[in-house]
């Protein structure tokens, strides 16, 4: 098997919550974070479509943050094509950064109001130095036209379009400095139910045409089913499960994703009854002890509460459960 | 596509704003009145019936002269009467405005790059360099502003040669109006930066890993624009205010070249005598000047705001 395209090694980010100095000599109180992520590990092949899922809180889009620079990481290594990517580092990362980007959640948040389509499209391609005058028009002509709008949309401004429209617009800006990799946040949550599914599908056309490789942040498990190859579950910052896409919905490893999948409605009507998710996520700057996700498992032990568990080796991938690749047996 | 086929004159006119515009008559009254008075102001050598800057043109016999009627010693007649150097009060008017118009809009100008150069770099850095400037924006803002202006005006003065004092003075007044003003400015900026720059538009300029100061500039800058226009509106209504005032106490524009605020100071000495007109009309022109000033800032908040539509 080739290298893969980026490999993400104990990845840990913390947020300084304290309140301000003065507060804390007077209230003696020390300073407290939050561990957003903590030892987060995984690696993404090319050519395929890793997802993460996770509750709201679960620190998805802290990872996708990470990954493409906006949030330094408080601790572990980001490696793209075998690169250490070092963001500090202006000349290095300029030839990096060319070849991987992002797609945000919001639409209407991520396309400046007051620029036109083209100057949108183009913005990475003039980052970069790309192309100049006339051969960026055309670009951009092209770009909007794979995406399924109309090269006369270029001269429009953002809030001439909808929402899915929109989408392709950023889907547009995104491919313009030809990347190998996308990082895509949550990209169909703010959009209507029918345009999802175009907005996935343009993706995987895309995927296809341009040999992309995808790192998918979703909340919806349907989507994931749809787009993944591969699928890590993220439990209150830490990576519970990684397995093969097809497999963790029928063979789940980890209680915590055995509970998610359970909770899904049973649109099939196969008269499954339908299990609603036990407790919340416990508080992030107060975690549980040992194994995060004890409080609310079925299986916890006495162990759980002690020891913190390490990724095993599961017949689908791996699982972060000290009762992996027995438990099968045991639910 | 009626956007693309029409002129950007058209557009303009079909814009929101000019929609607002039209359909506020007090905005059309004040924007009629400073569009005569600018017009007045910059055309005064040409309109003015004589040049007050010019001693040969001057006859102190002329002083005094009440409006509309013949001198007692020359027989000469003014329309608004003259001073007490037997300046037409009129022509006074005329280029005083353009001084007061001149001064108010650099200052205003001044405060407005100061304060948006600031605001930007405290909204977008955040951390001490934000808490600096606002602390110093805060320290500032506990003086009133004539008085912060008076103090550079001073020590301007102090420290420019006195040969130069008399052609620098319309810079250092501008330079200390301003230095006073620009407070408003950079928290309306700050604040409106920090809320644009966690909108994912800008996360999308970083991850490609745009220039900072392009980012402020061709990202932010465009976004903050609105509030600003509407401050600058209102402050230049302020700062012509404010250099009448100060020329006023004195310590403005040189007596050589009277703005509307020294020529009210010197009406006030002829007021308890029975001159009143060379008080009377200075005021009015600095009252119709920016009342009217102030007017369309109010109409262009509320055509600017969402929520008032």
């Amino acid at each position: 098997m080739s290298e893969p395209l980026v490999q993400v090694e104990g990845l840990t980010r913390r947020f300084d919550i304290s309140k301000p100095w003065l507060n804390r000599v007077i209230e003696r109180e020390s300073r407290q974070f939050l561990t957003a992520n903590a030892d987060v590990g995984f690696s993404i092949n090319r050519g395929e479509t890793f997802a993460l899922v996770g509750e709201s809180g679960s620190g998805k889009s802290t990872i996708a943050k990470m990954i493409v620079g906006l949030l330094a990481p408080s601790a572990g290594s980001i490696r793209f094509d075998g690169q250490e990517m070092d963001f500090a580092s202006g000349a290095d990362m300029r030839a990096l950064r060319r070849r991987f980007q992002m797609i945000f959640q919001d639409p209407f948040a991520s396309l400046n109001p007051r620029w036109r389509v083209r100057d949108i499209v183009a913005e990475p391609i003039v980052t970069f130095g790309l192309l100049k005058g006339a051969e960026i028009t055309r670009e951009v002509d092209r770009l909007l036209e794979v995406v399924g709008l109309s090269a006369a949309d270029a001269a429009k401004f953002p809030h001439e379009f909808s929402g899915g429209q929109r989408q392709r617009i950023a889907i547009a800006r995104a491919l313009s400095s030809k990347p190998e990799f996308i990082v895509c946040d949550e990209p169909t949550s703010a959009l209507d139910v029918s345009v999802q599914a175009q907005i996935l599908n343009l993706m995987r056309d895309l995927q296809d045409e341009f040999g992309l490789t995808y790192l998918l942040i979703s909340h919806d498990l349907s989507v994931v089913r749809h787009m993944a190859t591969r699928i890590g579950v993220l439990y209150l910052g830490r990576l519970v499960e990684v397995a093969d896409a097809k497999r963790l919905f029928t063979e789940p490893q980890h209680p915590y994703t055995r509970m998610l999948l359970d909770a899904v409605p049973d649109l099939a009507l196969s008269g499954r009854r339908r299990k609603p998710v036990l407790g919340e996520i416990p508080n992030p700057i107060d975690p549980p002890s040992g194994c995060a996700f004890h409080p609310r498992c079925p299986l916890a032990a006495d162990i759980c509460k002690r020891e913190t568990p390490a990724p095993r080796p599961t017949p689908t991938g791996q699982a972060a459960c000290h009762f992996a690749g027995q438990n099968s047996e045991v639910a | 596509m009626t956007s693309d086929t029409q002129s950007s004159l058209a557009r303009f006119w079909d814009s929101d704003i000019m929609w607002s515009f039209r359909h506020s008559p007090v905005a059309i009254v004040a924007g009629l009145v400073v569009a005569l008075i600018a017009l007045a102001a910059l055309f005064a050598p040409w309109i003015a019936p004589t040049n007050p800057y010019d001693p040969a043109a001057l006859n102190l016999m002329d002083g005094f002269t009440p409006p509309m009627e013949p001198n007692a010693f020359t027989g000469n007649s003014y329309i608004l009467g003259t001073d007490n150097q037997g300046r037409d009060v009129l022509s006074t008017i005329l280029y005083g405005t353009r001084i007061s118009l001149f001064v108010g809009l650099s200052a205003v100008l001044f405060a407005m790059v100061l304060g948006i150069t600031l605001g930007l770099i405290a909204g977008y850095r955040g951390g001490w360099v934000d808490g600096l400037l606002m602390r110093i924006a805060d320290v500032q803002l506990s003086f009133p502003s004539i008085l912060i202006a008076l103090l550079i005006f001073g020590v301007a003065r102090g420290l420019i040669p006195p040969a130069y004092r008399e052609t620098m003075a319309i810079w250092v007044l501008i330079v200390a109006i301003g230095l006073s003003d620009w407070v408003q400015f950079a928290r309306v900026v700050r604040g409106a930066t920090m809320v644009e720059k966690s909108k994912e538009y800008v996360q999308a300029a970083r991850v490609v890993g745009a220039h900072p100061v392009k980012i402020l500039i061709k990202h932010i800058l465009p976004n903050v624009m609105g509030p600003v226009l509407v401050i600058g509106t209102i402050g230049l209504a302020l700062a012509i205010i404010a250099e009448a005032t100060l020329s006023f106490l004195g310590v403005g524009v040189p007596p050589t070249q009277p703005s509307l605020g020294t020529l009210i100071r010197i009406g006030q000495q002829y007021l308890f005598s029975g001159e009143w007109w060379i008080l009377l009309f200075p005021s009015i022109a600095l009252l119709a000047l920016a009342l009217s000033v102030n007017l369309l800032g109010d109409w262009l908040r509320d055509a600017l705001n969402p929520r008032l539509r």
